[in-house]
């Protein structure tokens, strides 16, 4: 496990390093920061995407959550002039309810992980579209809007999701430490607590988890919802971040954003497998190539391309570090 | 005197290892024309291995092979097809959606212009049934014949690849009594015809009736053989074992205690048209035998809430108790070392530690955090009381024995203290050694008051460890034998559905 973060570590130093070299722009506070916060907001996705993956499942709906949550958190603020934590409690308890709706279907009406949050991806989608009439919006009230009474707050609320902290010269992105605490939590859940084991039993082996008496599909359910609840904190941030959300875009692919980088970080798709370092590290890597691409000058029509080979060969070096591994088990005498 | 000096296949100094257990050490083996060679030993002898080296399945590590005196080898399914050898399936390979004509030349359709020649197909398949006793349409669906006639059209198209040697792998296991006179009357025939058979066979009665020879392996090395005037059930036994019966089988007499569990009328959803009732009490060791496909493991698993009963009722130490999944069985005291380990009793790719500790981390955390402290204890107790061979607690499951694992998953449940072990083909697949430590433990267990409920599908199994037996046949319980009433015989006549006294 902890050869495969190493793996993935070295890599986004070497990134970064080859970067710098190539471009000291890329070093400049302000491209810090930027990079630093949209890793943390990918992260957040990512991490969420793990539980399932770890379990052994797939979810394709983050985008449309991240979607869905920025345009009702938007509504509430700015148009209802709700007030403002309780619209903040309303989105989370959206996102829940979401989470435990995939779990349910998965585990009791048995239909395929994939299936579920794929239906969820367009269903949800078109849910903000139909009630932003597919205008976009932001948290922020204007002068005329209902939400305008409770500005100070939403003020307030801007600075604790897409705020900046002064370390001296350096402004440090909040989000970073929304990821901080959310990376903690995780790995605290995932190592140090029976249901964190019990998520990783069950994805290795869902039937022989059951035999030895855990309630596997409360803990699937489980998975899905701490998905769901990652996603709709990602949503609020994305909705502070952006200012301006469009119904029809924001968050549209996130989702691919989000496997990937559990993937690369050492999360495997058969389940059971995942660090929760190696998956921000992995999100962290994904958004430091995209700002690459721009710093060095490649041309940005090949970041899809990149992107996909540094993933692929991230995944097939780790395939092989694995095996190394194995093989050192199977050698060790009994 | 030509043919003795070069048989027709000749196996030595066979070696074959897989992660973590040698399974051949070096055996050799060899069979004459026209003869019907049977192989036994127990389960983790090596004789599956064997034979799926012998068919190209899998390739030796080590070994000289010779056909008809010839130095050949055998590195893939083709080599061993175009020396003759086939081998019949435990697990029958037809495609059920095909007819017989189809499936015997499946992959090797003759051809005219490029098209299937169909009636070719028909002309050469009828011939090759009726070989084999079959009177069937040659357009019969494969999927609409009873199993007993599947393995017949195997034979059949076995014969139609020119196939001089047929190794049988358990065939009898999943076949009535009828079924099972009907293929002997094929094998007899087809060695009057000069061709050979390698018959491997947990049923020492099947072995006395139809070897020619018999080849014993223990421990995936040869431990004898016997000629045909010297097969009989005490010698085959006592090869395959290594040693006397008793002594292998080192049971006391318990006097058993109160009931701790009691099956009134119990209805599995595998066989619904069957309830079920039996009893087992404290101290006792009571066994389910009957033939694979009987209702066994079902009847385990619906015991242990895997598949709950659909009526009936189930007493715990006298109290009614409903059992709608694994959860609640194991909180009831009850717990299950099921049949298929890999699949149901371990988490393959995770730690000794995380699989000994599984079942009990709930008990020992407090709030959800993991007791690690609890765990480390666990897991020490398990290695230590269960003897498991293991590198370190770390070692990934996937690398150890068969008869590491079971005791793995012995060991995980014993630090339930259950009140109620299920045992589910305890020694299917591990070493002599492990066998017997397991056999001991069990009797350890019952000394202290254990209920064990055991399925075997080995006969010296039941006959060694049972107080007393159910034979189950076809979904029902077809007898209840005690410890005097135990033997080979009464258990087959109730396992094969004959209930005529013995």
């Amino acid at each position: 496990m902890k050869k495969n973060v190493l793996g993935i570590f070295i890599l986004l130093v070497a990134i970064f390093v080859i970067t710098a070299v190539i471009n000291p722009k890329f070093l400049n506070a302000y491209n810090m920061q930027n990079l630093i916060k949209w890793s943390s907001l990918y992260a957040v996705m990512s991490l969420g995407v793990a539980f399932v993956i770890i379990t052994g499942g797939i979810d394709l709906s983050i985008g449309s959550v991240v979607g869905l949550v920025s345009v009702v958190l938007s509504i509430c603020l700015k148009l209802e002039g709700m007030d403002p934590w309780s619209a903040i409690g309303i989105t989370l308890v959206l996102s829940l309810g979401i989470g435990l709706l995939h779990g349910l279907l998965i585990t009791k009406a048995k239909v395929q992980p994939f299936v579920v949050t794929l239906c969820g991806l367009l269903v949800y989608r078109s849910m903000g579209r139909w009630l932003t009439d597919n205008q976009s919006i932001g948290p922020m009230p204007y002068e005329d809007d209902a939400g305008y009474k409770n500005l100070e707050q939403i003020q307030g609320l801007d600075f604790l999701f897409s705020g900046k902290i002064a370390l001296g010269s350096f402004n440090l992105p909040t989000p970073a430490l929304f990821i901080l605490v959310l990376s903690i939590a995780a790995a605290v859940f995932l190592r140090r607590t029976i249901w964190g084991r019990y998520l990783f039993a069950l994805g290795n082996n869902e039937e022989g988890t059951r035999y030895s008496g855990i309630n596997t599909d409360r803990m699937k359910i489980l998975a899905y919802v701490l998905c769901s609840l990652f996603a709709g904190i990602a949503g609020i941030l994305f909705a502070f971040e952006l200012d301006s959300v469009q119904p029809a875009q924001t968050g549209e692919f996130y989702e691919l954003y989000a496997i990937a980088a559990a993937v690369l970080g050492g999360c495997s798709l058969r389940g059971g497998e995942g660090s929760v370092l190696g998956v921000v590290i992995a999100a962290a890597v994904i958004r430091l190539i995209y700002n690459s691409i721009n710093m060095v000058g490649i041309s940005t029509h090949l970041e899809f391309g990149i992107l996909g080979l540094v993933i692929l060969l991230g995944v097939i070096g780790d395939e092989f570090l694995k095996k190394a591994v194995a093989r050192k088990q199977a050698a060790q005498k009994t | 005197m030509d043919e003795k000096s070069s048989p027709l296949l000749e196996v030595s100094g066979l070696r074959k290892s897989f992660p973590g257990v040698l399974a051949l050490r070096g055996v050799s083996l060899h069979l004459q024309k026209g003869e019907v060679l049977a192989l036994i030993g127990e389960n983790g002898a090596g004789k599956s291995t064997l034979m799926k080296i012998l068919a190209g399945v899998q390739p030796a590590d080590e070994g000289e092979f010779r056909v008809c005196g010839k130095k050949v080898s055998f590195r893939n399914v083709n080599d061993a097809m175009d020396r003759g050898i086939a081998l019949i399936h435990q697990e029958l390979n037809l495609c059920g959606n095909l007819d017989l004509a189809a499936n015997v030349f499946l992959g090797r359709e003759p051809t005219k212009a490029g098209l299937i020649d169909e009636s070719e197909i028909r002309r050469q398949t009828e011939k090759f049934l009726s070989q084999v006793g079959l009177d069937l349409p040659v357009d019969t669906l494969a999927g609409s014949i009873p199993i007993g006639k599947q393995q017949l059209v195997e034979i059949a198209k076995a014969l139609s690849c020119n196939a001089r040697v047929l190794i049988m792998d358990e065939p009898t296991s999943s076949l009535s009594q009828k079924e099972t006179e009907t293929l002997f009357k094929v094998v007899k025939n087809l060695r009057s015809k000069g061709i050979s058979v390698i018959y491997i066979s947990h049923r020492l009665g099947e072995v006395k009736e139809l070897a020619d020879r018999v080849t014993v392996f223990r421990d995936g090395e040869n431990a004898g053989e016997l000629m045909q005037d010297q097969i009989n059930h005490d010698n085959m036994v006592k090869l395959m074992v290594g040693r006397e019966l008793s002594e292998f089988y080192d049971r006391q007499v318990h006097h058993p205690g109160k009931p701790v569990i009691s099956l009134k009328d119990l209805r599995c959803p595998s066989y619904p048209q069957h309830p079920l009732s039996l009893k087992v009490s404290e101290g006792e060791i009571v066994g389910i035998a009957g033939l694979v496909g009987a209702g066994r493991t079902e009847l385990l698993q619906t015991i242990f809430g895997v598949t709950p009963a659909l009526s009936g009722s189930l007493e715990i130490s006298g109290e009614v108790k409903e059992i709608r999944n694994p959860r609640a069985a194991i909180s009831e005291g009850i717990a299950l070392a099921p049949e298929d380990r890999k699949q149901h009793g371990l988490v393959l790719p995770m730690s000794v530690r995380e699989n000994s500790s599984l079942p009990s981390l709930q008990r020992d955390a407090s709030h959800g955090w993991l007791n690690e402290n609890a765990e480390r204890a666990v897991t020490q107790n398990a290695v230590k009381s269960m003897k498991i061979k293991t590198p370190n607690y770390e070692q990934m499951a996937r690398f150890l024995s068969g008869g590491n694992q079971q005791k793995i998953v012995l060991g995980k449940w014993l630090a339930m203290s259950p009140k109620l072990l299920l045992l589910d083909e305890p020694t299917r697949g591990i070493d002599v050694g492990a066998k017997r430590e397991i056999y001991k433990l069990m009797e350890k267990l019952a000394g202290e008051g254990m209920a064990i409920l055991f399925v075997s599908s080995e006969m010296e199994e039941v006959l060694g460890m049972a107080d007393r037996a159910y034979v189950m046949h076809e979904g029902k319980i077809s007898g209840e034998l005690s410890r005097d009433q135990l033997s080979e015989k009464a258990i087959m006549n109730l396992a094969t559905g004959n209930l005529v006294a013995a």
